[in-house]
């Protein structure tokens, strides 16, 4: 597989998919139908070749993978260059498993511009893998902001009534943050001569500069998380949000931010992020309580689980920066599983929005009686979101407590209250809408689970519990390359000297 | 052969649950209840093999989470404790599943009912088969989310969601401090495996940690952040509040799950790491004052309750205090002892009041029993045998575990053990009398149920009463037989390693004084007698009594208003809070400040502009005027400084 783009297949066959989708004339129905049909098989294509990824990766070595490297603004030294290690595959394979997912859940869901829809998406799967497999800062920037544009559109066209109050919300923030990005980006450029990212990584940024460096790229990277206090976008958006735009939202283009942290803030600016190391601590502990205790008054479903996921994150902020191999391992671990998860939640709202169009939890209640079947998946969602042991949302959480504990006992405390909270909130929302009596008329005649559904749900069930009864496929890719990126952030942290570590 | 005891359990549940619907309630309950039979067979013989021969072993199963130094397995540990809680859960489980084969008969969701069981069990073996602190984690959570789905099993009954809500979240509780504990033993010992943190423990005695910013010493904190956890699992006092809500559940799943098995797994738990515990006596303190305190505190509530199963749950958790208790002296195996016999006896009980229940037309409440002796002579003989076994009668199974308890206590010779000891009295005079309460209030005396009611009041059918009689013989004979092993000569060898005892508490609980020996016996009989002379003789002394102490009685009867103090403490405050915080933290300073006070300023500032283009000539020369007067002034300063 050495000469073989494969990265890059994997990459833009999506966008080979939407020059055919292009073609198809004909009237609406005709045109509708082919869009969605061939969007389903170019993504299911671009999925099964990035499982290729996985089968060849080799998982002894920190080295980037698959790389291709061709010139491309050669005077200022900008290339073209693509690669994947230990920390970015199952981002790229996280996005190309949850696109078929988007493509089956918008199949009648949406009924107007399909094919604009369909483009949209294959765009923005471009995109979302772009992002992880870029080795070079100007393409990552490229992409990293991109992704932004099918986004908007998609919250946008076919969002809600308020989707181009929550759109401009969603915009405003992020692009807030990527000013400050484009910055720093240019700060690196001049210092360093290069926007290669494996140079950047190697090259010894100077203290000071860090710093700045490392707040700009924080504005950045904590809107996209997102972190208390700017994560107000999030539950706008994904209220607004169609189903599908919700999953891809939770599921990928939040992982973005902490994607962000570990390939940059931690490896290049390794000085800074250990003097950032308290302020990160203590917005994500006050995110993991502040929001969960939000997400126990929410009225809307959509609005608790975003909630919910401004939680979760939080808990993948503190174990990024415990840097500690358990942390870290736990941190992605949990991206992967909240990847899984809160998009099949988000999933499962839509499955009773497309019945009912209403995410108000007041107008649900004893749906078990007529969606058993629903219950039983929306029930394992809910326990892999709480945290249970034996599914995948446990493994993350866990690890991430193990490395917390290791570097600060109040944190792993106070991070540990959102294992109650968590079930507080989500217990109390199952209750509301699947449990009790159905006495509601206009539920009476709900049906479960389609053929559809059940296809979207299967694997999806299927991972989660996977990943919390044998984690290890997942865990032994990561190893080689967080020791490696452990093993430059403390020898670089070391060479500083001592550090005002104090209050820990 | 012997991994076929965890796992056809498992078997059966995921088959009743994933087909249940398509084939059938008679086929799920024959692929549940079989092979829990055949389970409970195979771990007869492991109590054999492993208890009395001393064949301990572990089995590996295959990697589960490898993070760096932390790397734990999934295994199945046999030692005799281990072996013990396999005999318990599968013996009591099997029969409740032939039990809920009549009980639940007229339910439309069988199949689901037998799954939860089924899994119930499973997570439950896992629990007490596991090497390692997550694996023990794992199978605690997932008795817990079996609870849950099983106390909420009628799904319909808003008080039955609530309930089992309350149970999932007051366990969690818990579950914060267990989860500290394996994180804090993970930091100091560097592993989570059992054997290996064992092995370094004395090494680890006495030394000391910083934690929230305290220096502590290491195995006391550790041990008193994981007693939290068995706390909210075996409903100890503070966080017992979930168990006597949990009866909303039908009532096999209270027999089984919250009297035998999964509120014992605390106590369990604390046997298990003896090793640990027994180098952190303050923790130990803790242990028995919480088990005294709770003994005490829940038998004054059963006195009070009408609920039949209300009180027995109040027993339970009663009788959970005594294990507590025993466990903090340092009388580990007769902690485990009474937790057999009283997993036999109370399955009993709750099974004879479920049979009560089932032939009264789903009556709970005693006040509306009374004199039900003929029409159900079986189920009433059952019931008084698991009341002669609970209340410590010789010959039955009670009398040897909670003797052996109350005599550790007392031979401990602290201040703390005499503490449990008189508290331990007191309470054997309340459940006596509140046993027997319960007796002459259901069978004896005049009927008190409406004629309808009473006239169709009937026996159980054979397959509910044909597990009575198994659990009765255990509440019988399980005592007797099995205290030479448990904590009598052959101790030593039984437990082999599986318990850790530095000082043998229970060789001088043999030699105490006789008075200790007599004196649960004693009021045993006292409060028998003064149960028969209230209800019986005197039927108008309750009533007459309970009006001379109204204020205690209201405060007991009230269950000493720990569930209104956490609603208001916990409940409400964190709803109030979350959508202050929602409505004015993230809606009026972060939005109002942030984006859309950043919009509004735009769009003000933007509106300010334009009236500056007015159109009029005059305007914009004034405009450039005075620009050119400020920028002379300007100038001319800067040339004259």
């Amino acid at each position: 597989m050495e000469s073989f783009p494969i990265l890059s297949l994997t990459t833009f066959l999506p966008l080979i998919g939407v020059a055919f989708i292009l073609l198809i004339r004909g009237d609406e129905l005709t045109v509708a139908r082919n869009a969605r049909w061939a969007t389903l098989w170019t993504s299911l294509a671009t999925f099964v070749i990035s499982l290729l990824l996985w089968l060849n990766f080799d998982k002894s070595t920190a080295d980037f993978q698959f790389v291709e490297r061709l010139e491309w603004l050669p005077s200022f030294n900008i290339a073209y260059h693509m690669g994947i290690d230990g920390i970015s595959l199952f981002f790229v394979i996280l996005s190309t498993f949850l696109t078929p997912i988007c493509v089956l859940a918008s199949w009648k869901a949406i009924t107007t511009r399909v094919k604009e829809y369909m483009i949209a998406f294959l765009v923005l799967e471009t995109m979302m893998i772009g992002t992880f497999a870029a080795l070079d800062f100007v393409m990552f920037y490229i992409f990293f902001e991109a992704v932004l544009i099918p986004m908007f559109i998609i919250i946008g066209v076919w969002g809600g009534p308020r989707r181009v109050y929550a759109a401009f919300k969603f915009f405003l923030y992020t692009l807030a943050g990527s000013v400050l990005l484009l910055a720093a980006l240019l700060t690196l450029y001049f210092e360093v001569g290069t926007t290669d990212i494996p140079t950047l990584i190697a090259y010894a940024v100077p203290p000071e500069m860090q710093t700045w460096l490392w707040l700009a790229f924080f504005a950045s990277f904590a809107v996209k998380m997102p972190m208390w206090p700017v994560h107000t976008w999030l539950p706008d958006a994904h209220v607004e949000a169609p189903t599908a735009g919700s999953v891809i939202l939770a599921g990928v283009l939040l992982k973005m931010g902490g994607y962000g942290f570990l390939r940059f803030s931690l490896p290049m600016l390794p000085i800074a992020s250990e003097q950032f190391v308290p302020l990160i601590y203590t917005l994500s502990v006050i995110a993991i309580i502040y929001t969960s205790l939000v997400a126990l008054a929410q009225e809307d479903m959509k609005k608790l689980i975003a909630y919910s996921s401004v939680a979760h994150m939080g808990f993948v902020t503190i174990g990024i920066f415990t840097a500690t191999q358990q942390g870290i391992d736990g941190a992605m671990f949990q991206m992967l599983s909240h990847g899984i998860i809160s998009a099949a939640l988000f999933l499962c709202v839509g499955v009773v929005y497309d019945r009912e169009h209403s995410r108000e939890i007041a107008h649900y209640g004893g749906l078990v009686e007529r969606m058993p079947r629903f219950a039983f998946v929306f029930m394992i969602f809910m326990l892999g979101s709480v945290g249970l042991p034996g599914t995948g949302g446990f493994v993350g959480e866990f690890l991430i407590l193990v490395g917390a504990f290791q570097d600060n006992t109040w944190v792993a405390s106070l991070a540990s209250t959102g294992v109650i909270l968590g079930a507080a909130y989500m217990l109390y929302l199952y209750r509301r809408v699947i449990f009790g009596k159905l006495d509601k008329e206009h539920l009476k005649q709900i049906l479960d689970l389609e053929p559809r559904e059940i296809a979207i749900f299967t694997p999806l069930v299927i991972l989660v519990f996977w990943m919390g009864i044998w984690p290890d496929p997942f865990l032994s890719v990561f190893d080689a390359t967080v020791s490696n990126l452990l093993q430059n952030y403390q020898s670089a942290v070391a060479v500083a000297g001592p550090l005002n570590l104090a209050g820990r | 052969m012997i991994q076929l005891a965890i796992f056809l359990p498992l078997v059966g549940g995921v088959l009743a649950g994933l087909f249940g619907n398509r084939m059938g309630d008679r086929a799920s309950q024959l692929v549940t209840v079989l092979p829990m039979l055949l389970a409970a067979v195979i771990s007869c013989y492991l109590f054999w093999d492993v208890g009395i021969h001393g064949n301990s072993q572990t089995i590996q199963l295959f990697t589960w989470i490898d993070s760096g130094t932390l790397e734990l397995s999934w295994a199945l540990r046999f030692d005799t404790l281990t072996a013990v809680m396999v005999f318990v859960v599968n013996v009591v489980s099997s029969m409740v599943h032939v039990y809920s084969v009549g009980y639940m008969a007229h339910d439309p969701h069988k199949p689901r009912f037998m799954a939860y069981l089924s899994l119930f069990t499973f997570f439950m073996l896992t629990l007490v088969t596991a090497d390692n602190f997550v694996q023990m984690f794992f199978g605690w959570e997932g008795v817990g989310l079996m609870s849950y789905l099983l106390i909420g099993f009628w799904f319909h009954r808003p008080a039955a969601n609530a309930a089992a809500i309350k149970a999932f979240v007051v366990n969690r509780v818990g579950d914060f401090g267990f989860m500290l504990g394996i994180l804090g033993v993970f930091f100091v010992f560097g592993t989570l495996n059992f054997d290996a943190i064992f092995k370094a423990v004395p090494e680890v005695a006495g030394q000391s940690f910083t934690f929230l910013s305290m220096d502590v010493d290491i195995l006391t904190t550790i041990c008193l952040l994981l007693f939290i956890g068995a706390m909210g699992k075996s409903a100890q006092i503070g966080l017992h509040t979930w168990l006597p809500d949990a009866m909303e559940g039908p009532t096999p799943v209270s027999a089984l799950i919250h009297a035998a098995t999964m509120v014992t797994a605390g106590v369990f738990m604390v046997a298990r790491l003896s090793p640990m515990f027994e180098f952190a006596p303050i923790a130990l303190s803790v242990v028995v004052f919480v088990g005294g305190t709770t003994a005490f505190f829940a038998a004054t509530i059963g006195l009070t309750q009408h609920d039949i199963k209300r009180v027995i749950a109040y027993s339970t958790c009663s009788q959970l205090g005594y294990m507590f208790f025993a466990l903090g002296v340092g009388a580990y195996p007769a902690a485990i002892f009474h937790l057999m016999t009283h997993a036999f006896f109370k399955a009993l009980l709750f099974l004879g009041a479920g049979s009560v229940i089932h032939g009264m037309d789903d009556e709970q409440d005693m006040r509306m029993m009374g004199g039900l002796f003929s029409k159900m002579k079986v189920t009433a003989a059952l019931m008084w045998i698991g009341s002669l076994a609970l209340a410590g009668v010789p010959i039955f199974a009670g009398f040897y575990s909670k003797d052996i308890i109350l005599e550790s206590a007392f031979a401990a010779h602290t201040g703390l053990g005499l503490y449990a000891f008189w508290a331990g009295i007191a309470a054997a005079l309340m459940t006596a009398f509140y046993s027997w309460r319960l007796l002459f209030l259901t069978f004896h005396g005049r009927t008190r149920a409406d004629d309808h009611t009473f006239d169709h009041a009937h026996e159980s059918p054979p397959v509910m009463i044909a597990p009575l009689l198994v659990l009765a013989m255990g509440a019988i004979f399980s005592g007797f037989l099995a205290k030479e092993y448990f904590v009598g000569h052959q101790m030593g060898e039984f437990w082999g390693s599986s318990i850790l005892m530095l000082h043998n508490v229970i060789e001088e609980a043999h030699h105490a004084p006789d008075w200790v020996v007599a004196l649960p016996l004693v009021v045993a009989v006292t409060g028998i007698l003064g149960a028969f002379v209230m209800y019986i003789l005197k039927p108008d002394w309750p009533a007459a009594f309970v009006a001379r102490i109204r204020p205690i009685h209201r405060f007991v009867y009230n269950k000493w208003f720990f569930d209104e103090l956490y609603d208001r403490l916990f409940v409400r405050p964190s709803f109030v809070l979350g959508r202050g915080l929602w409505k004015s933290g993230d809606g009026a300073v972060i939005d109002g400040v942030g984006p859309d006070g950043i919009a509004a300023a735009t769009r003000d500032l933007a509106a300010r502009a334009s009236r500056l283009q007015s159109g009029f000539v005059y305007h914009y020369a004034f405009a450039m005027l005075i620009g050119l007067v400020v920028l002379a002034t300007w100038f001319l300063f800067g040339f004259y400084r």
